[in-house]
């Protein structure tokens, strides 16, 4: 099958540090992808050159076949690569909801209608409901958004992100910084994502078990460089991988779980 | 919420109801064009709301928009004829004129980061005034000039009420503007522009719709304010009235329509009953001065304005009413996550 996303030979340099260095990789369709390395491997720098935030120095990323190079992370959205952000990003003295309804709005395309009443729009404001339903935020559909926790943010953003209706979803560590009791709700909303299988997600995360439940396949990225890629058990036996990331991490995890 | 609602209609008819009984009830003159002052600059002080309030632009010259609907009126009815048709008229040219106006300008200047923004359009309201002292065949410079009001408008009572239909028609049409999908946009903006960006939504274009909406409702008070003056000189152009607007926008609070018009009232009102009182006590020929400490009061006491304040204090109230709800609902909420 024909991979929906791929890049070639992407690199990026900062000054006289590699931080991703020749990264081939392969996405194929309906896929969930995981990215884990140790912190400064190059996984969120990675995602913006995917999104477009940066260009690359080297190489390309292509969607559908076709080259990203002359492509802004606007026009990339809204062809199908939607990303959430690592730092919470979203309209403070909104409502929740309000702030999902303008998602769902852009991808209406009702941008330039000045006299009716927003509300009347019933089918974006049902649709906005939905999305906050799934991620499991309709108890705060009215409150501010400078009043939620920071999970609660998280879970925003991926609904706002959800909104856009893209193809593929890059999500940059959904529960980076959230409280242990949290973390579950966020599995719980991807899980549905995935389950609803029509689309394509790469993940940078760190939290192992919640990967290795998840992940179709994972792909290791170590000083910028893809060590590894493939299924969870075939990562979890690679000894290369073993050795650089995992090591002693991945035993304390696997009591954790068991 | 439909308390609320029906609430917000009873406040409003029975405001429109006192409005205009007033005059009928009390025939004092000099109530009756203050009530017409502050209606106009209430009028200025919602389209000024629309730029501050809704979309976080902070303007310098937006009396170069009234003052433009000004002199378009004024110059008209002066050099062609004192018809109620050519006042209509000169509004729609103003309007029209404004509008025009604020397309270039914004196009030109919105681009730029909010400070370099609130100067430029310093910049190009001060190349209106010189233009405004300096074509004297037409406005007589710095002198300015008077002219004859349409005949209708010469009795006092017509002109107010015609004000009062203009404000409520504006209010109106501006609460569906700001509540409409392209108004919530322009809240977006002001809330978090690069997130509204990435969102799909080109900001510039919402910016410029924006600031025409801004100048075009500016322009009509403009052609209000002269014709309930009958004359017209160079300080319509002026920054007084830029600050005047954004004094008032603030007092009243941002971001609601509502604000602004009441801190229109406040502001004319004030100046009016502290340079009124110069007559018995003559510190208060520097009434100014008194101004200047209800600005600092205000800015201490109402950081968001009158109506942001109480509408802060609304919230909390319902926040505590829903806390204590919330509180029976939480177990619930605990079962859906095991």
């Amino acid at each position: 099958m024909e991979p929906i996303l791929y890049t070639d030979n992407l690199t990026i340099r900062f000054g006289g540090h590699t931080a991703v260095d020749g990264v081939n990789f392969q996405m194929p369709e309906k896929h969930l992808k995981s990215i884990i390395g140790p912190n400064g491997a190059g996984k969120t720098t990675f995602f913006n050159l995917i999104s477009g935030e940066l260009k690359p120095t080297a190489g390309d990323v292509y969607f559908k076949g076709q080259s990203l190079a002359q492509k802004s992370a606007i026009e990339r959205t809204r062809m199908g690569l939607g990303r959430s952000f690592q730092i919470t990003n979203v309209f403070p003295n909104l409502t929740v909801l309000e702030n999902v309804r303008l998602a769902v709005q852009s991808k209406e395309k009702i941008r330039y209608q000045l006299f009716r009443h927003y509300k009347s729009y019933k089918a974006i404001s049902e649709k906005a409901e939905e999305l906050l339903s799934l991620v499991l935020l309709d108890n705060k559909r009215d409150a501010l958004t400078t009043m939620l926790s920071h999970g609660e943010k998280r879970k925003l953003e991926i609904a706002m992100l959800l909104a856009l209706d893209t193809e593929i979803l890059l999500l940059d560590e959904p529960t980076a910084g959230m409280s242990l009791e949290e973390v579950p709700a966020i599995l719980e909303v991807i899980r549905t994502i995935k389950n609803q299988g029509n689309k394509t997600i790469l993940l940078i995360e760190h939290k192992m078990d919640m990967i290795l439940d998840l992940s179709d396949s994972i792909m290791v990225l170590f000083n910028g460089q893809l060590l590894a890629d493939g299924s969870p058990e075939e990562i979890m036996n690679n000894d290369t991988v073993q050795n650089a990331y995992l090591g002693g991490l991945y035993d304390d995890h696997l009591t954790d779980i068991k | 919420m439909n308390n609320k609602m029906s609430l917000r209609y009873v406040a409003f008819f029975l405001l429109l109801a006192i409005f205009i009984i007033l005059p009928f009830a009390n025939d004092s003159r000099t109530l009756l064009i203050l009530l017409t002052q502050i209606f106009i600059f209430g009028i200025l002080a919602m389209s000024y709301d629309i730029l501050l309030g809704y979309t976080g632009i902070v303007s310098f010259g937006h009396a170069m928009f009234f003052g433009v609907g000004a002199y378009t009126t004024a110059v008209m009815l002066k050099q062609m004829d004192n018809t109620l048709l050519i006042f209509v008229l000169s509004i729609v040219i103003g309007m029209l004129l404004a509008g025009f106006i604020s397309f270039l300008v914004g196009l030109l200047t919105l681009r730029l980061k909010s400070h370099f923004f609130a100067m430029l359009t310093l910049a190009f309201s001060g190349l209106f005034l010189v233009l405004a002292e300096k074509w004297r065949t037409v406005t007589y410079g710095n002198d300015g000039f008077t002219f004859r009001a349409p005949d209708i408008f010469r009795d006092r009572m017509t002109f107010y009420f015609f004000v009062l239909a203009s404000l409520v028609i504006i209010f109106l049409a501006l609460y569906r503007f700001v509540n409409s999908p392209t108004g919530r946009i322009l809240i977006a903006v002001r809330e978090n522009e690069q997130r509204t960006k990435s969102l799909g939504y080109n900001t510039l274009h919402y910016k410029v719709i924006a600031s025409i909406v801004a100048g075009i409702v500016a322009s009509f008070a403009g052609s209000l304010y002269a014709v309930s003056l009958r004359f017209v000189n160079t300080s319509v152009m002026a920054m007084d009235i830029t600050l005047d607007a954004l004094l008032m926008t603030i007092i009243g609070g941002v971001g609601t329509l509502v604000g602004p018009l009441l801190g229109a009232a406040v502001i004319e009102y004030a100046q009016h009953a502290l340079s009124g009182l110069a007559r018995d006590y003559p510190i208060f020929e520097r009434w100014i001065i008194f101004f200047g400490i209800l600005y600092i009061l205000a800015v201490i006491f109402f950081p968001k304005g009158i109506i942001g304040t109480l509408r802060l204090l609304f919230w909390k109230w319902r926040g505590k009413l829903k806390q204590r709800k919330s509180q029976v609902a939480l177990p619930q909420e605990k079962e859906r996550f095991e």
